[in-house]
């Protein structure tokens, strides 16, 4: 450069300089090192979490999800409650699919006091239990939707949904929190007419699987901004203990409704365990849509052939659980729930571990989100699915 | 030694006891104590050193791939009973001897953690005791990566340190947040900043408690 | 309209007249899309009803969302570019009135009879890049700013596809003059038969397809709406929006939409015209009176028939990432649309 155009240089820079030092806008134009805060009020999260991402440009470089907005305490609480009102309590963990949160527990209680429900309420519990996790799961295929962009499958979740609710308020009295499994049985038996409303409304399901595979699943655009996105290999999964449905999309054969023997009556129907191979964000995605529909035939085998017999147990007045410990964990619609019960022959646990699925699901988010984008994170956390009552308990 | 079909329930439960001698001859005698109920579950407690050696056996040696929750135990009966007492009575006598649970223990603070093997389908929990003086057991982050958020929260919630950690904060509470909520001298605060409301209302409870039920 | 009452008018009487014609032709096509596609079509096909409160079936539920925009109150982020923040919703707004100017409503109803009309309205539609731009930078949000980036690379992306789609029009046209192409289309022949002019949706069809995803992309609909990407960016540029200025947004989103379906059945679907030769005429001088009353429902029925396809995709598809929108337009659309230019070339000198 000679000196004359060094020169014009020079005054061009200051004279920038000198714009720059007079603009009033403070804002960090370099998108290099960006810190963006994802939540914790957002549309995008089900709930109140905070995910904290370091970008450069639009690739994150670092993330981190920060709970806690929500907890409650609930282990505290559960030291001072007493059996029954634990049930209560524990409802509103996974409020989506609430009926599924009380079985471990109870199923617990009554493996340290010894009793078993007799088998009209085994066989209730499964059909409550496979009811709610259809609820829980169909809410997750609308909502896929929306994360993504396309707003018209809610809606129609929704819509499917509330036949599924009006089911379970029929039998239990609560939409959301039924708050009817006790130690022992359940709390009264199924109204008149349930069955052949649930068999109509298990058809409804089904149509609404098939809509959402078209409307959603089929579309091009979906496909592409799920598939090869967030691929959680096999041992890393497993390593962070992610459970249910993420699991399977990884490719383990990993069902706790076959593999244990509990006191429930899922080996009273035929149903299959999907598995996908791939990892991604599609896989977690389609392998729970499979799972609905799964759910809806074994609610419909469990239908034909309810035991009649009594609906609970003959247990005392007020229970006193043996001391002992137990653990007890189901496939919950959202993962692996379970729960470690240590009781001191008192009125009310002595300590319970809740040990919740989406805690673990979201515990692999700071590995999974290094170097995607955007709106990727929006669609891992969307595939992961988890229900903030659960991560924060 | 990986099937993936479910294995058979086996009398006598072979393969739970099998597990624990396995685990035996890997660890020796830091393996402390044991229980095994057939057919339903296996516990060991091993020594405070050998708490990360006892993952890195199960992970890599024995097969336990799937690492399901890590937490702790606080085994001092609660000086607040259930936070059910008027406070304008004396406190009750409340017994405070420590007994701790399956497999043993010497400690008030214990280590609880669970991994499954995802093949066998089939799980064993682990404990471990934490020193009262000094309560710092290893990390299990190099074993199960999984562990880092579990021994956060078993953190802030016991007050245990894990060596190792690479990162040891608050993950539910605020950074600033003084105490151990989950230990049993931490009190539970609704209780203790109004009554508890069953002091004025409690009718007794109807039925009697010496009424025993059979089992079905 | 000038020409019934050209004798009748002074010049200024004209002008007021122009400029209420050209509020009515942005304002009235976006109220009309906001009322009958997003509130009751997205509604029908969501299997719900949509507003029915306000009025019989919900049909001042426009009025009542003017009303609620109009009396909240107006916030500038402490932080942000006072003057600049203004403005940019009027930028935007400034872009689709000056594109409505030069759409020919019949024969001698328009506003501006530009030689090169279709040019000057690809330069104007690119002006909305910059409002949005600016109300991106000027928020003092890193939301806002990560929205109006998206938008600057997605919108000048995709101008390249409309430009390269409406060449093709032009050529079969031959020439630039919107009127020209709308005379051109009612008084044209496909292969010799002019029972139905010359529509270019059927000669340019896939002309006709690249424009209409470059509109979508052009009003960051679905599945192009990264900007706005509600479920990650809240509102993308317009988050720090509310009250007016908001609404002047919320309008001009819609009101855009209507005037480039107005401009889009210009050029494909033959404008405010029907066939000539349903009624014998040959040139523009032979158009009857009448002509200049229905033209304008007529343009009316040809916006609604391609914003129902712009909002129909909308609410059907979910949104492409960034990367993927780019990929999209540079590798698909672009070379398309320049074989569609090389063969109707090819095709307008052999036939």
């Amino acid at each position: 450069m000679t000196s004359t155009e060094s020169l014009i240089d020079r005054r061009q820079m200051a004279y920038i300089a000198a714009q720059a030092s007079d603009a009033r806008v403070n804002v960090e134009l370099e998108t290099e090192g960006m810190t963006l805060n994802i939540g914790p009020q957002h549309p995008a999260t089900h709930g109140t979490l905070r995910i904290i991402a370091r970008l450069d440009g639009e690739q994150v470089v670092w993330a981190e999800p920060s709970c806690g907005y929500m907890h409650r305490g609930y282990e505290k609480l559960t030291e001072v409650r007493t059996y029954p009102q634990v049930t209560a309590l524990i409802n509103r963990i996974d409020w989506l699919g609430s009926f599924a949160n009380e079985v471990p527990f109870i199923l617990a209680a009554e493996k340290l006091m010894g009793i078993e429900a007799p088998p009209r309420a085994q066989h209730i519990r499964t059909i409550l239990f496979e009811l709610s996790r259809i609820a829980n799961v169909s809410l997750f295929l609308g909502d896929l939707g929306v994360q993504l962009g396309a707003i018209t499958p809610v809606f129609m979740a929704f819509r499917d949904r509330e036949y599924v609710l009006n089911l379970i308020e029929g039998a239990t009295g609560g939409r959301f929190h039924p708050n009817f499994d006790r130690i022992g049985g359940l709390k009264d038996d199924l109204p008149a007419g349930f069955v052949d409303e649930t068999r109509a409304v298990m058809k409804k399901l089904r149509n609404f699987c098939d809509e959402i595979e078209n409307l959603l699943f089929g579309n091009e655009i979906f496909q592409s901004r799920t598939r090869g996105i967030g691929v959680i290999p096999k041992d890393v999964a497993l390593q962070y203990g992610l459970s249910g449905a993420n699991l399977r999309a990884s490719g383990v054969d990993w069902d706790l409704r076959r593999d244990q023997s509990l006191p429930m009556a899922w080996n009273k129907a035929d149903w299959k365990v999907w598995t996908h191979p791939d990892g991604d964000s599609f896989a977690r995605c389609w392998v729970r849509l499979q799972e609905v529909r799964e759910s809806t035939r074994i609610v419909d085998q469990l239908l034909e052939s309810i035991p009649s017999g009594p609906i609970m147990a003959k247990v005392p007045r007020i229970i006193k659980v043996p001391e002992g410990e137990a653990w007890v964990s189901t496939e919950n619609p959202l993962g692996e729930m379970g729960y470690y019960v240590v009781s001191k022959g008192d009125l009310g646990p002595f300590r319970t571990k809740i040990r919740s699925a989406s805690f673990n699901n979201i515990s692999i988010v700071p590995w999974v989100l290094k170097g995607v984008y955007v709106p990727d994170i929006i669609t891992i956390l969307a595939s992961l699915y988890f229900i903030l009552g659960d991560i924060d308990r | 030694m990986s099937s993936d079909a479910p294995v058979a329930e086996i009398p006598g439960d072979l393969l739970r006891e099998g597990i624990i001698d396995r685990l035996r001859s890997h660890l020796g005698d830091a393996l402390l104590d044991s229980l095994v109920k057939p057919g339903d579950d296996v516990w060991v407690r091993v020594r405070s050193d050998a708490w990360r050696e006892t993952a890195r056996v199960l992970r890599h040696e024995m097969g336990f791939d799937y690492f399901c929750f890590l937490s702790a135990i606080d085994w001092m009966p609660s000086p607040f009973g259930k936070g059910e007492d008027d406070p304008t009575e004396p406190a009750p006598e409340r017994d405070d001897t420590i007994r701790q649970g399956y497999a043993g223990g010497d400690s008030r603070l214990q280590m609880l953690a669970r991994v499954t093997s995802s093949a066998q389908h089939v799980g064993v929990n682990v404990k471990c005791d934490v020193a009262d003086d000094a309560p710092v057991v290893e990390s299990w982050i190099p074993v199960y990566a999984g562990a880092n958020w579990h021994e956060r929260e078993t953190h802030e919630m016991f007050g245990i340190g894990f060596a190792g950690h690479p990162d040891l904060r608050n993950i539910y509470l605020p950074t600033e947040f003084e105490g151990h909520p989950l230990r049993k001298d931490y009190p539970l605060l609704a209780r203790m900043v109004k009554p508890w409301p069953g002091i004025v209302d409690v009718e007794p409870l109807p039925g009697g408690d010496d009424e025993e039920g059979d089992a079905e | 309209m000038s020409v019934l009452l050209a004798t009748d008018l002074p010049y200024w009487a004209q002008s007021l007249l122009r400029v209420l014609g050209g509020v009515v032709a942005v304002l009235l096509p976006a109220g009309t899309i906001v009322y009958v596609f997003l509130f009751k079509m997205m509604s029908f096909m969501q299997s719900r009803l949509g507003p029915m409160e306000a009025g019989p079936y919900g049909s001042l539920q426009l009025f009542a969302e003017v009303g609620k925009w109009l009396q909240k109150e107006d916030i500038t982020p402490e932080r942000a570019d006072r003057f600049i923040f203004r403005i940019a919703p009027l930028v935007v707004l400034t872009s689709t009135f000056l594109l409505v100017a030069v759409v020919p409503f019949g024969p001698d109803a328009w506003f501006t009879n530009f030689e090169a009309g279709v040019f000057y309205m690809l330069a104007v539609s690119s002006v909305s890049v910059l409002g949005i731009l600016i109300a991106g930078w000027a928020s003092a949000n890193k939301y806002s700013l990560l929205g109006g980036l998206r938008a600057a690379g997605q919108l000048i992306a995709y101008e390249l596809p409309m430009v390269l789609a409406v060449v093709g029009v032009i050529i079969q046209a031959g020439t630039m003059n919107l009127q020209g192409i709308v005379l051109s289309q009612n008084t044209g022949e496909i292969f010799g038969w002019n029972g139905l002019g010359n529509p270019f949706v059927l000669t340019q069809f896939v002309g006709f397809i690249i424009f209409m995803i470059a509109v979508q992309a052009e009003l960051t609909q679905t599945p192009f709406d990264m900007p706005i990407a509600e479920s990650e960016l809240v509102s993308g540029y317009m988050t720090e929006y509310s009250g007016f200025r908001f609404l002047t947004f919320f309008i001009a989103e819609f009101a855009t939409a209507g005037v480039f379906s107005l401009i889009a059945s210009v050029l494909f679907l033959g404008g405010w015209g029907i066939p000539f030769a349903w009624f014998g005429w040959e040139t523009l001088d032979e158009v009857d009176n009448w002509m200049n009353v229905v033209g304008p429902l007529i343009m009316v029925t040809k916006m609604m028939l391609l914003s129902f396809i712009i909002m129909w995709v909308r609410f059907s598809y979910p949104r492409f990432r960034e990367d993927q929108l780019q990929r999209f337009a540079w590798k698909v659309l672009v070379p398309v649309s320049l074989v569609n230019i090389m063969i109707t070339a090819i095709l307008k000198v052999a036939f």
